[in-house]
């Protein structure tokens, strides 16, 4: 029987076009708002390394300015950043599994080819441990190997993109490439990764896409790049002086570990204490029992990249779309009503009430469907005038399951604004249209 | 086969009730062709809607097919329409949208018969009503007696055990009319039982008996068992 209510829903909605074409823009733009809110919530929202949820820490140490915390609402929590001088005493560290310091440089990427323009791009320094600890895809190549963390190797890690425009996507591994005059050897090229939220770095933007080159955080000292994330100081320091701004309290890299066991958390966080202790005892302004060990999703928590206005929003598109339902369930009486003598016939013919309401329902149910397949247009509509709006240059798209929910949410709301009317219709008694009809 | 005894319905409102049958009893054997009459407003159509199940009635008894339908259930009560009774109406009430196939095909449907049994059924009814060139047009593309000869097609695809006409020739010209009614009286010597609302007194006559209702009442009492005959002794008798 199902397939025959879906043929007579097609007939319904096709005997009666302009109603049906009002019933399902009212759904359509109710899921396009709803869609459009969800799933910018949803990708803010998402942890795009959950499976690794419990063994990876963003790290903090708090030597920060005594008078005063650095979050002013969170005094518990240390600085989101770390100081170069921290960052490398803690590398010193055996208890991690993997562990990297990490930071934006920007550089001038000069390609071979003449015919491609040099351009600027904000790379990432890092250490080798960078790619293994956040199961960084490769197409060709791999990862630079721990040498390159000791000693100076000029060697680079390229994203798709970058390999895709400057080697026209050929396997570039043992090519070189120029950025900022210098020659670098390729040994690796990414796959296809964009994290969203930036969760190893969202201090510059938690949607933005991941860097197009890598370098090995060791040749910072020698090559002085120009940092490119933010960087906060509670101390004098002239910056342009390298070696001072390196030793100075200025907070401005990430730390990440990967401790496997407990006992690794455990041992790690004594670890931590212990340095600041150290640290205090050395005359520095540090708190011992301030530290941050955060899991990428408590991370995302502390940074906000979800704010209350955005949660708010969902719950007003989730309002509209009620609306756009109560417009639906009066047009849907208006159509079911205007069809009671059809539906007397039906029932004379032996049609149970059950069925004639299955009826109905499957025919909401096709309204519904409509109505999703034109609010996902709305839906992307909406979505680039939130990138647009809020300047957001990150990859803002349904993936599958926000395409699962729009089309669920489309036909469940649907049934669920024909549940009265199909209702009020089964309830008809038949006999007095079957003489006027 | 039908067996209606002291039926009574009330129509109400806050100032009157208005009785549309009181009292009334009927009974239809197997294979009759009971043709029933009266003036506008008399209660016939009442008394078919209840036959039919259609509507509900306030007191008596009514056994259909030696069940006693009185007290059931709405799924129950469809199943017999559709397993049991076969229903033509004045205005055709085919459905506008579907072709012959469709129309004939919807009890067939609510039936649960399998894809070549409807298929079959279908085109012998259409065929029966010499239709079965014409599956594929819409109930538009006809003339009105066309249109009730699909009501007739429809009603019999099911192979009910009775089929209630409301002034099945109401909306046809003469020539339609005798063609329908032909129609009828070829089924009901088949053995389907008939029982058919008119106004027309000449088609009254062509039925086996003729049950005259007035004021929701069946007027001659003497009626109500008056046992089955045959068409020509019925017609010679009128």
């Amino acid at each position: 029987m199902f397939n025959y209510y879906i043929k007579l829903a097609v007939l319904s909605i096709r005997r009666n076009p302009v109603l049906s074409a009002l019933m399902v823009a009212a759904i359509a733009v109710g899921i396009g708002a709803f869609m459009t809110m969800l799933t910018l919530y949803h990708t803010m929202s998402g942890n795009p390394i959950w499976w690794k949820n419990d063994v990876l820490y963003v790290v903090g140490v708090d030597t920060w300015d005594p008078a005063q915390p650095y979050f002013e609402d969170r005094p518990e929590l240390p600085p989101e950043q770390m100081t170069y001088r921290d960052a490398k005493a803690l590398h010193e560290s055996g208890i991690p599994t993997h562990k990297t310091y990490t930071f934006r440089v920007a550089g001038v990427i000069e390609p071979a080819n003449k015919d491609v323009a040099p351009f600027i791009e904000m790379g990432r320094m890092a250490t080798s441990d960078f790619f293994a600890m956040f199961d960084v895809p490769f197409e060709y190549g791999a990862a630079w190997d721990a040498r390159a963390d000791q000693t100076d190797e000029f060697v680079t890690v390229l994203s798709k993109e970058t390999n895709d425009k400057v080697f026209a996507g050929e396997n570039s591994v043992g090519q070189t490439i120029r950025i900022d005059s210098r020659d670098y050897t390729v040994v690796g090229v990414l796959d296809e990764w964009n994290p969203y939220p930036k969760f190893y770095d969202p201090t510059t933007g938690a949607f933005r896409d991941s860097e197009p080159f890598y370098l090995p955080a060791q040749l910072y000292e020698t090559l002085q790049p120009q940092r490119g994330g933010s960087t906060n100081c509670w101390k004098m320091v002239n910056i342009a002086d390298f070696d001072a701004f390196n030793n100075s309290e200025c907070a401005w890299l990430q730390y990440w570990v990967q401790l496997d066991t407990p006992d690794q958390q455990a041992r790690y966080r004594d670890f931590l204490s212990a340095y600041l202790q150290e640290q205090a005892e050395l005359g520095r302004s540090a708190r011992p029992n301030q530290i941050l060990m955060a899991t990428p999703a408590e991370w995302m928590e502390i940074q906000e990249v979800v704010g209350d206005d955005n949660r708010v929003l969902v719950g007003l598109s989730a309002l509209f779309l009620i609306v756009c339902l109560l417009n639906t369930v009066g047009l849907l009486l208006a159509k079911f009503l205007g069809r009671a003598g059809e539906i007397s016939v039906r029932r004379a013919l032996g049609a149970s009430r059950l069925q004639v309401f299955r009826q109905q329902l499957v025919e909401c149910g096709c309204i519904g469907l409509l109505g999703g397949v034109f609010g996902l247009g709305l839906s992307a509509l909406g979505l680039l005038a939130v990138k647009g709006m809020y300047r957001y240059d990150g990859r803002l798209m349904m993936d599958g399951e926000m395409l699962m929910v729009a089309f669920a949410t489309a036909v469940l709301a649907s049934i669920a604004a024909g549940l009265w009317p199909a209702w009020q219709i089964c309830r008809v008694p038949p006999a007095g249209y079957l003489k006027t009809q | 086969m039908l067996n209606m005894q002291n039926i009574s319905k009330v129509y109400r409102t806050d100032l009157v009730q208005t009785y549309a049958l009181r009292d009334f009893s009927l009974e239809v054997h197997e294979g009759e062709f009971v043709s029933v009459t009266g003036p506008s407003g008399s209660g016939k159509t009442t008394f078919l809607n209840i036959a039919g199940m259609l509507e509900d009635f306030d007191g008596g008894t009514y056994m259909l097919d030696g069940e006693n339908v009185s007290k059931l259930s709405d799924n129950a009560r469809s199943k017999i329409r559709n397993q049991k009774i076969g229903f033509i109406f004045q205005g055709f009430n085919l459905i506008p949208d579907l072709n012959l196939w469709d129309n004939v095909d919807v009890p067939l449907r609510y039936r649960g018969f399998k894809s070549e049994e409807r298929g079959r059924r279908i085109k012998e009814a259409l065929e029966m009503v010499g239709l079965g060139s014409r599956m594929k047009h819409l109930p538009s593309q006809l003339s009105g007696g066309q249109q009730q000869r699909v009501a007739i097609a429809r009603a019999i695809a099911g192979s009910p055990r009775v089929i209630m006409a409301d002034e099945p020739t109401g909306n046809l010209d003469s020539l339609m009319a005798r063609q329908v009614m032909e129609l009828l009286e070829n089924i009901n010597e088949a053995g389907t039982t008939i029982i058919m609302v008119t106004h027309d007194p000449e088609l009254a006559r062509r039925a086996h008996r003729n049950v005259h209702v007035m004021d929701g009442q069946v007027s001659d009492p003497a009626i109500l068992q008056q046992p089955v005959r045959g068409r020509q002794a019925a017609v010679a008798e009128n």
